[in-house]
């Protein structure tokens, strides 16, 4: 259900998406000799780290929707997603080069447009969005077939050139490493040289992808990043580097607590601060606008608003959660899975045991705070923003300022982190910016930034949780599940419902239990939805955050509960789930699982597995627990993605998620009083810093011949349960509430 | 009022408001946008400039404070130490995200120009200041210690 087979739902739309793509093709070929290109051109303002999205020569570029070959020889892949942080600028390059056969040295990328068809999401595709999104660990998946296609059919069209100006067969042309020759006539060119005629030969109807066994850039083990020179050398361009001449900069005056409405304002202090040039009211607040960020923020300081408070949530979060362990109790609830009989298999259990978990509300905080360019005038609106989902983000732009979204312009820059934050489906801080430039008659550019205040009281957090579980092991060894979810839909409410939400159940809210995951003859699990003020959203790995942890936990216990070891008795539930297999015993024997581990006192080992988006981790986790604190000292990951495009960013994706979810486990945590957020900025908000970082985290990836699955966000789940594993097996004390207090846990 | 900032060696005069963080005068004053914005309150080390050499948050320090003092940016970067460090940086695939980096790079060059052979601990002491959501914690361990074998070999790498 959901993305979790995500590889499936991509493959299932390989033939209507080349179809789609040559007819494209067909079109943008012709228009590219008429000086169209298909990327961003702003001066000084490249989306790409090859720099600006320059247009090529005047003549002889070979023009197509996700790549351009330019008589300068370098090869522009067309990303129609967002690169925050996740590599996508190499992992889609490197997809088109293998097809292509070029030389990764040529390879450059840049941003595409916001435009659908041609740059949907087609993973979205057979639920019936048409959408150009980032997502759901959808990015090299999705494109996986279709830009294969892309690199084979200009190669073809290489070659198709070469052997119309050489005179020879093109079946005995050979390619490699970004050279077309014919060793018979003596004859090389590079594709640069031969873009202009390969332009004008006819784009074939059919062609020939590699065999995996001859891929040399997929999958090579280390593919250095395309955008590691420019991230390291502070070039990168974000939205908030984004300089257009007369630019001013806007910072917004939000509600003090969610739901509340501007009632009145005075923006007389505001405007007496030097610099301060507007102060406008927006749908969601008050906008101060200054000519740069220091007077603009200091503005905002004195400006003095009135809010009516009616309608806003005014409920504390240890409110909420006393009200969501009462709803698990009570009756009023949807039924996610049932198998069997959950209630039978626990009334005869050989052994039961009984769990009670409570999970936070968590904000992103991405290291870039949001941030979005404007630029209006009565029939254009420009967007320059980390767009994560460019056709919501154009249309409700577009709403924002009243013309039609054709009339929208969004360029994509890297966005300085997301982890889903930038994906919302109101397009939060897009609209903001919008509607300041129409406040403002769209006098001059202006750039929103939001302080790391605004984003950590802003709201839109991963759901506050409650789960309920009682599981058994029976006299027969068959294990039985029942739980109860307790927390905010994400998708209610939404363009996304229609699509995602079947039979009343919110995939994102309750996905990924054990009775999806394991073998169990007896599970029921059922969804209850309270109705909160508080705006929520995904958040890297979104629903497995909390499913993940509490299914691990679970079933570490029962396999404690019956004295069998936690990986043995995984593999005796997993007889239907290879791919889970597979992870979870790689990960096990470079582990050294199989080996006793150390006595010392406070040391601990613990594993976890979980799917998430099309791929399998596995984890061990090897803890030092001394007095309160918890130190993780070793991680050992296993990952099944599927064909690993990118190796080393793989690795990096996993050592990513593990920092990630480590920060929750043992800090994040937003909390609300009387409706007020109580955290502000990183003081507050602990994350995680390089000396809690495990000294030593091991990647290694189940190789496989499947299509590819995700990478971004799969890596999160497991190191929650895996830590609080450890710490049980070191301590003996059950960690079932997120963030880990074991100071709360010795009182207790 | 009138500042006079000396970064990445070239003097500027600014009619802005002596109070106002190093930061934005040389984002939006200076257009030098490699220091990112992170939080505000020194508490992230996205904004770490080098200030006489020392990494030093901008965020929170006024231009007054600054007037008269050598500020280096990521722009401007160019000692034997930082080069050792962009070219690890790169080398190992650092950066994800990339926004925070400006600042850990500046704040490596800065250890490495004191500590030339920093262990594990002192790298974690000098980069706890820093905060990657990517958490590229691994790759920035492993990057300094190859950035301080360049330098100990004596050939600093080309960035």
């Amino acid at each position: 259900m959901y993305f979790r087979h995500i590889e499936n739902a991509a493959s299932a739309t390989a033939v209507p998406t080349s179809e789609l793509t040559r007819r494209q093709f067909l079109k943008l070929t012709t228009l590219a000799g008429s000086g169209l290109s298909l990327g961003i051109v702003l001066p000084g303002c490249g989306t790409g780290p090859g720099g600006a999205g320059s247009a090529g020569a005047a003549s002889g570029p070979l023009a197509m929707p996700f790549l351009r070959i330019a008589p300068d020889n370098t090869v522009t892949v067309i990303s129609k997603h967002l690169e925050a942080g996740q590599g996508v600028w190499t992992g889609l390059p490197a997809i088109v080069a293998e097809e292509l056969d070029a030389s990764w040295d040529q390879m450059r990328v840049e941003s595409a447009p916001a435009k659908v068809p041609m740059y949907q999401n087609l993973a979205f595709v057979p639920l019936g969005a048409h959408a150009q999104l980032t997502g759901g660990s959808t990015a090299v998946a999705n494109s996986w077939q279709q830009l294969r296609e892309a690199g084979a059919t200009a190669r073809a069209m290489l070659v198709a050139a070469a052997a119309r100006q050489w005179n020879v067969a093109a079946g005995e042309i050979t390619v490699s490493d970004g050279m077309v020759a014919h060793a018979g006539a003596g004859r090389k060119a590079t594709f640069g040289e031969l873009a202009g005629s390969a332009a004008k030969q006819p784009v074939p109807t059919e062609v020939k992808l590699k065999d995996p066994a001859a891929f040399r850039i997929v999958g090579r083990e280390k593919l250095p990043r395309l955008d590691a020179r420019a991230k390291s050398t502070g070039t990168q361009q974000f939205a908030i580097d984004v300089m257009l001449p007369g630019m001013m900069t806007a910072v917004v005056m939000r509600p003090p607590r969610f739901g509340a409405k501007v009632s009145s304002f005075d923006a007389a202090k505001a405007k007496a601060v030097p610099g301060v040039i507007d102060v406008v009211q927006i749908p969601r607040g008050v906008a101060v606008v200054g000519r740069d960020m220091w007077s603009a923020k200091k503005g905002r300081e004195v400006l003095v608003v009135t809010w009516d408070e009616s309608g806003a949530e005014k409920r504390g979060t240890a409110e909420l959660m006393k009200e969501y362990r009462a709803l698990a109790r009570g009756k009023e609830a949807v039924t996610v899975v049932q198998v069997g009989d959950a209630e039978a298999a626990l009334a005869h259990a050989q052994k039961r045991v009984e769990g009670e978990f409570e999970f936070p509300y968590l904000a992103h905080a991405p290291m870039e705070p949001l941030t979005a360019v404007c630029r209006l005038s009565a029939e254009k609106c420009e967007i320059w923003a980390g767009c994560q989902f460019q056709t919501l983000d154009q249309a409700n732009a577009a709403a924002a300022v009243g013309l039609k979204p054709e009339q929208v312009t969004i360029n994509t820059l890297a966005a300085g982190g997301t982890f889903g934050r930038r994906a919302n489906p109101e397009s939060d801080y897009i609209s903001e910016v919008a509607s300041i430039a129409k406040a403002t008659g769209g006098k001059y550019p202006v750039r929103l930034i939001w302080t790391r205040e605004d984003d950590i009281t802003g709201g839109r957090y991963r759901p506050l949780n409650y789960h309920r579980i009682s599981a058994s092991v029976g006299k027969d060894g068959k294990v039985a599940f029942r739980q109860r979810i307790v927390g905010q839909s994400i998708l209610i409410g939404t363009p996304f419902e229609a699509i995602l939400v079947k039979n009343g159940v919110d995939p994102t809210a309750a996905g990924g239990s054990a009775a999806e995951q394991y073998d169990l003859a007896d599970a029921h699990v059922s969804w209850s939805r309270p109705t909160v003020g508080v705006p929520v959203l995904w958040w890297r790995s979104v629903e497995n955050t909390h499913m993940a942890f509490s299914k691990e936990v679970m079933i570490d216990e029962l396999a404690h509960a019956v004295g069998q070891d936690p990986v043995a008795f995984r593999l005796a539930l997993l007889g239907k789930h290879p791919r889970h297999i597979g992870a979870l015993k790689l990960a096990a024997e470079k582990a050294g699982w199989g080996s006793p581990f150390s006595k010392e006192k406070g040391r601990g080992r613990g594993v976890a597995v979980h799917e998430s988006f099309g791929s399998v981790v596995a984890q061990v986790a090897e803890v030092t627990v001394k007095g309160d604190k918890i130190t993780v000292d070793r991680v050992v990951c296993a990952v099944d993605c599927g064909i690993a495009v990118t190796p080393d960013i793989v690795k990096a994706q996993m050592q990513s998620g593990i920092g990630y979810g480590l920060s929750a486990a043992l800090y994040g945590k937003i909390t609300l009083s009387d409706g007020h957020v109580d955290q502000t900025n990183f003081h507050q908000y602990q994350v995680l810093r390089i000396n809690e970082m495990p000294r030593a985290i091991e990647v290694y990836i189940v190789p496989s011949t499947n299509a590819p699955s995700g990478v971004g966000e799969p890596g999160t789940p497991p190191i929650a349960p895996a830590v609080a594993n450890a710490v049980r097996a070191a301590t003996g004390i059950r960690l079932h509430t997120l963030p880990f207090d074991l100071a709360a846990a010795h009182r207790a | 009022m009138s500042i006079k900032l000396t970064v990445n060696g070239a003097t500027r005069e600014l009619d802005i408001d002596p109070q106002m963080p190093l930061l934005w005068a040389i984002r939006d004053h200076l257009q030098l946008t490699g220091t990112k914005f992170g939080c505000g309150m020194a508490l992230c080390g996205a904004c770490t400039v080098h200030l006489e050499g020392q990494a030093t948050r901008s965020c929170v320090t006024p231009v007054a404070a600054a007037q008269g003092k050598q500020i280096t940016t990521i722009e401007g970067l160019s000692t034997a130490a930082g080069r050792a460090v962009q070219g690890a940086w790169i080398g190992l695939d650092v950066p994800q995200c990339g926004y925070c980096q400006s600042g850990q790079v500046m704040s490596a060059a800065a250890l490495l120009a004191g500590n030339p052979k920093p262990s594990d601990t002192d790298i974690d002491a000098a980069m706890a200041g820093n905060i990657c959501r990517c958490a590229t914690y691994v790759r920035i361990r492993s990057a300094i210690h190859q950035a301080a074998a360049t330098l100990a070999a004596g050939t600093p790498a080309a960035r």
